[in-house]
C-alpha cells in the first residue's frame, strides 16, 4: 500500500521532458498582426512577388473569418495582436555546414535526440529542422537530388523551384478554407517541401522536428508534399516545445498530393507541451492537414499519435479524387490532466471504388475531453465506394470524457459504409488483476494501453513506433491513483 | 517447519462493515486446505483480504506469508513473492494477448528474483507446454486475455497462469463455480498436477463436487467470518449431506 502510493507519487510528479529553453540570440518582431508583419515576413524570406500577393489575399480574408466556434473544447478567447509571427535564431550568414551552427542549437537537437550527423544516415533518416520560424539545417539533400526528389524548407523551394510550389501551393487547403488556414496563410513563415519525381521510391524516411522556443511565439508552418506518378514517401513530423505558463499557438498546414499510382504515407508523433497538471500553460495545436487522390489507384495514408498540446484540433482528411484511390487515417490520441482533443478524419469520395478506412483510439485520462470527429462523405458520382471505420475510446478513471461524432453523407446507394465502435474502461478491476499477477499499476497501464494503440502503431515506421510506444507510457503516467 | 501461511485472529471489512471476525488458519508446505461456507460467510473476502484488494481494511490481527507480514506489501508483492490467486471472475483485457500478459507477469517475477528475462522460444515451448495442463489450445495465446472466452476457457486460463507463475500458494476462489463437469475435471488435474511438497493451495468452494478431484487436507467451515469448524475430507461429506444449516445452529449455541 505505502510503496504503492510513493511509487504513484514518484510519477505524478514526474514532468514534462522536454520543457527546456535554448538561449539562443533571436530575431524578434513585436507581437501584432496587420499588412506590414506579412510583408516583412515575406520580405525576409526573399519571396516573389505573387506570394506576397497570395498572402496579403490570404490576410485580408482572414479578416473577414470567425474562429470556429464548433470543436467540443473550451479555452479562453485567444488575442491574436498578443502573439508575436516572427521569431527566427540570429544568424551571421546561412549556415553551410553544421561547424556554423550555434553550438547552442546543436546542444537543443542533442537534447531532443536528433544528432543531424552520420547516425541519421545510418538510421536512414533525412530531418528537416524548423525552429521557431526558420528551417535550420536539412541533412542529406545532395543525396536525395541524386534521384531527383527535392526535400528543403519551403522557404527556399520558393527561391529554388517557384514554378512547383506556385502549382501546387494552396491546391489543397485554400487560404480561404477555414480561419486557421487563412491565418497559416498569410504569415507562415516555413516548414517543408516535398517532391518526389515520376517513378521514384524515395529511399529514406523523411523527417521534420518541429520545435516552439521562444516565449509568446506562434509556430505556422507549411508543409507540401507532391509525390508524382508512381512515386512513394514516407514522411514524419515530430514535435516539442518547452515549458511555458502561457499559452501559444500552432496553426500549421500541410497539403498532400498523390499523383497517378503514387503513395505518400504521412506520420505524425505529436508531443507539444501539454501544460501542467492544472491546465496552466500548454500548446494550442489548430492544424489543418489534407490531402488530395489526385490519380487513379494512389494513395494517402495519415497515422497519428497525439499525446502533447493543451487542445488539438485536427482532421487529416483525405479527398479521394481518382478512381480506386485509397485514404486511410489511423490514430491515438492521448489526453491526460486537462487536456483537450477534438480531432478526427474527413474522408471525401468522389472517383468511382475509391476506399477508405478510419482507425481511430482515442485515451482519456485525469479530467481532460477526448472527441472522435470524423466524416465519410460519398458524392453521387463515387460508384462502388467502401468505407470502414472504427473508433475506440478507452477511459482511464472517473472523471475524463470520450465523445464521438462520427458523421456519414452518402449520395450514391452503391456504397458500402461499416463503422464499429467500441469504448472500455480501464478501471480498478483490471488493475487489481494485473497487480495479482506481480505486474504494477504503471506498468499495467503501459501494457494495456499498447496493446489497445498496437493497431495503429504498428503503422508507424519502426524505430518511430518505439518512441511513440514509450511516448504513451510517459504521457499518462500518474494518470491512475 | 515454517508454515507458508499463517493468519492469526484476522479481522477485515468493507467500508464500516466487518465480515471477517477472527479467522485463525495455519497452511504447511504440501497441504491442501478448503474452505467451505454458505453465501455470505466471507469466503472470497478473505480471498481478495490476502491478495491485497484496496475495497477491504484489515482492522486486526496478522497474517505472515513465507515468514514475511503479508499485509505490509502491495498487492504486486505478494504475487512475486509467490501468491496467486485464481479469480472468480476473472477480467477481460482487450488488446493484450495471453501470451504478452503472462510474458509480462512472468517477466516481473523472474525480474524480482533477480534473473533475466528467458529466451523467446524457451518461453513459448514452455507456455505451450503448461496450455496442454489444461488441454487449452495454443491459439488462445495470440488471443486477448480472456475476451471472448467460455466460462470454463477463463477459470483453465487461470490454472494456465498459475502454472506458468509457479506460486508457492495458490488461493482458488470458487474456481468451481459455472463449470461443467469435464471442465472441472480438466482444472482440477492442472491444480494437482501443479501440487508439490514445497507449495499449498486453499480452494474455497461453496460445494464438496470440486474436492472429489482435488482432495484436500483440511477443511474448514467459514460461517460469519469464522472459522466455526475444522475436520478432514470427511467434513466436506457430512456439509454434502446435511447442508450447512446444522453447522449454523451449533454456531450460534456456542456463541
Amino acid at each position: 500500500m505505502n510503496s504503492e502510493q510513493s511509487i504513484l507519487d514518484d510519477v505524478v510528479g514526474s514532468e514534462y521532458k522536454y520543457g527546456f529553453t535554448t538561449d539562443i540570440e533571436q530575431e524578434l518582431l513585436p507581437p501584432g498582426l496587420n499588412e506590414d508583419v506579412v510583408r516583412f515576413i515575406s520580405a525576409k524570406k526573399e519571396e516573389p512577388e505573387w506570394m506576397l500577393e497570395w498572402r496579403l489575399k490570404a490576410f485580408r480574408h482572414w479578416q473577414t473569418m470567425q474562429e470556429p466556434a464548433w470543436p467540443n473544447v473550451s479555452y479562453p478567447k485567444i488575442d491574436f495582436q498578443d502573439i508575436i509571427y516572427w521569431a527566427a535564431p540570429k544568424k551571421k550568414e546561412g549556415p553551410a555546414s553544421l561547424d556554423e551552427v550555434d553550438p547552442e542549437l546543436l546542444a537543443t537537437f542533442e537534447k531532443l535526440g536528433i544528432p543531424l550527423e552520420e547516425q541519421k544516415v545510418l538510421a536512414g533518416v533525412a530531418v528537416d529542422v524548423v525552429l521557431d520560424s526558420v528551417s535550420v539545417k536539412t541533412t542529406f539533400q545532395d543525396k536525395l537530388k541524386e534521384l531527383g526528389i527535392i526535400f528543403c524548407p519551403i522557404s527556399e523551394a520558393l527561391r529554388d523551384h517557384p514554378e512547383l510550389v506556385r502549382q501546387y501551393i494552396g491546391s489543397v487547403v485554400p487560404p480561404s478554407d477555414n480561419f486557421y488556414a487563412a491565418l497559416n496563410s498569410a504569415v507562415f513563415s516555413d516548414g517543408s517541401f516535398v517532391y518526389i519525381p515520376k517513378g521514384v521510391r524515395c529511399p529514406i524516411e523523411l523527417s521534420t522536428y518541429f520545435r516552439i522556443n521562444a516565449r509568446n511565439t506562434g509556430q505556422f508552418e507549411r508543409t507540401l508534399i507532391v509525390a508524382d506518378a508512381g512515386s512513394y514517401v514516407s514522411y514524419l513530423e515530430g514535435c516539442t516545445a518547452p515549458q511555458r505558463d502561457e499559452n501559444q499557438l500552432h496553426a500549421a498546414v500541410v497539403e498532400l498530393v498523390a499523383h497517378e499510382r503514387a503513395e505518400i504515407k504521412y506520420s505524425t508523433v505529436q508531443n507539444w507541451f501539454p501544460g501542467d497538471k492544472d491546465g496552466n500553460g500548454g500548446i494550442y495545436n489548430f492544424v489543418t492537414k489534407r490531402g488530395v487522390c489526385e490519380g487513379a489507384h494512389s494513395k494517402i495514408s495519415w497515422t497519428q499519435v497525439e499525446t502533447g498540446s493543451a487542445i488539438t484540433w485536427k482532421y487529416p482528411s483525405v479527398v479521394l479524387k481518382g478512381d480506386h484511390s485509397i485514404g486511410e487515417f489511423y490514430s491515438v490520441a492521448v489526453t491526460n490532466n486537462k487536456q483537450q482533443a477534438d480531432t478526427g478524419t474527413k474522408m471525401l469520395h468522389v472517383g468511382k471504388h475509391t476506399r477508405s478506412r478510419i482507425v481511430s483510439k482515442g485515451i482519456s485520462a485525469g479530467v481532460s475531453q477526448n472527441s472522435y470527429r470524423g466524416l465519410v462523405k460519398v458524392l453521387k458520382v463515387a460508384e462502388g465506394a467502401r468505407n470502414f471505420s472504427q473508433c475506440d475510446s478507452l477511459l482511464i478513471g472517473d472523471a475524463c470524457g470520450a465523445h464521438t461524432f462520427p458523421y456519414l453523407e452518402i449520395a450514391n446507394a452503391t456504397a458500402t459504409v461499416e463503422h464499429e465502435a467500441t469504448t472500455s474502461k480501464i478501471g480498478e478491476d483490471i488493475l487489481f488483476y494485473c497487480n495479482q499477477r506481480g505486474i504494477d499499476t504503471e506498468s499495467a497501464v503501459a501494457l494495456i494501453v499498447n496493446g489497445y494503440a498496437r493497431e495503429v502503431l504498428n503503422q508507424l515506421p519502426m524505430e518511430f513506433a518505439v518512441e511513440a510506444q514509450k511516448l504513451l507510457a510517459i504521457s499518462l503516467e500518474g494518470s491512475v491513483g | 517447519m515454517t508454515p507458508i501461511l499463517s493468519i492469526q485472529q484476522l479481522t477485515a471489512g468493507i467500508e464500516e462493515r466487518e465480515i471477517l471476525k477472527g479467522i485463525d488458519l495455519v497452511v504447511n508446505p504440501g497441504e491442501v486446505h478448503a474452505i467451505m461456507g454458505p453465501n455470505g460467510s466471507g469466503k472470497s473476502t478473505l480471498a481478495s483480504v490476502l491478495a491485497g484488494r484496496e475495497d477491504y481494511t484489515v482492522t486486526g490481527g496478522s497474517v505472515t506469508f513465507m515468514g514475511k507480514d503479508l499485509l505490509e506489501m502491495a498487492p504486486e508483492e505478494r504475487a512475486r513473492e509467490g501468491m496467486f490467486l485464481a479469480f472468480q471472475y476473472p477480467i477481460e483485457i482487450p488488446g493484450v494477448s495471453t501470451a504478452n500478459f503472462i510474458k509480462t507477469a512472468v517477466g516481473e517475477l523472474r525480474k524480482h528474483r533477480g534473473l533475466d528475462p528467458l529466451e523467446p522460444a524457451a518461453f513459448l515451448a514452455l507456455m505451450r507446454e503448461k496450455m496442454k495442463l489444461v488441454e487449452m489450445d495454443s491459439s488462445f495465446l495470440n488471443r486477448s486475455l480472456n475476451e471472448g472466452f467460455s466460462g470454463g476457457e477463463k477459470k483453465r486460463n487461470e490454472i494456465f497462469q498459475m502454472a506458468m507463475l509457479e506460486p508457492t500458494l495458490a488461493v482458488l476462489d470458487e474456481t468451481d463455480s459455472g463449470l461443467d463437469i469435464d471442465a472441472l475435471r480438466i482444472v482440477a488435474h492442472g491444480v494437482n498436477a501443479l501440487r508439490s511438497p514445497t507449495n499449498a493451495t486453499v480452494v474455497i468452494t461453496h460445494y464438496q463436487r470440486l474436492l472429489d478431484y482435488i482432495v484436500p487436507d483440511v477443511v474448514h467451515v467459514l460461517w460469519n467470518g469464522r472459522i466455526v469448524r475444522s475436520g478432514d475430507k470427511s467434513l466436506a461429506l457430512e456439509l454434502e449431506k446435511r447442508g450447512y444449516d446444522w453447522i449454523k445452529n451449533e454456531a450460534a449455541v456456542e456463541a
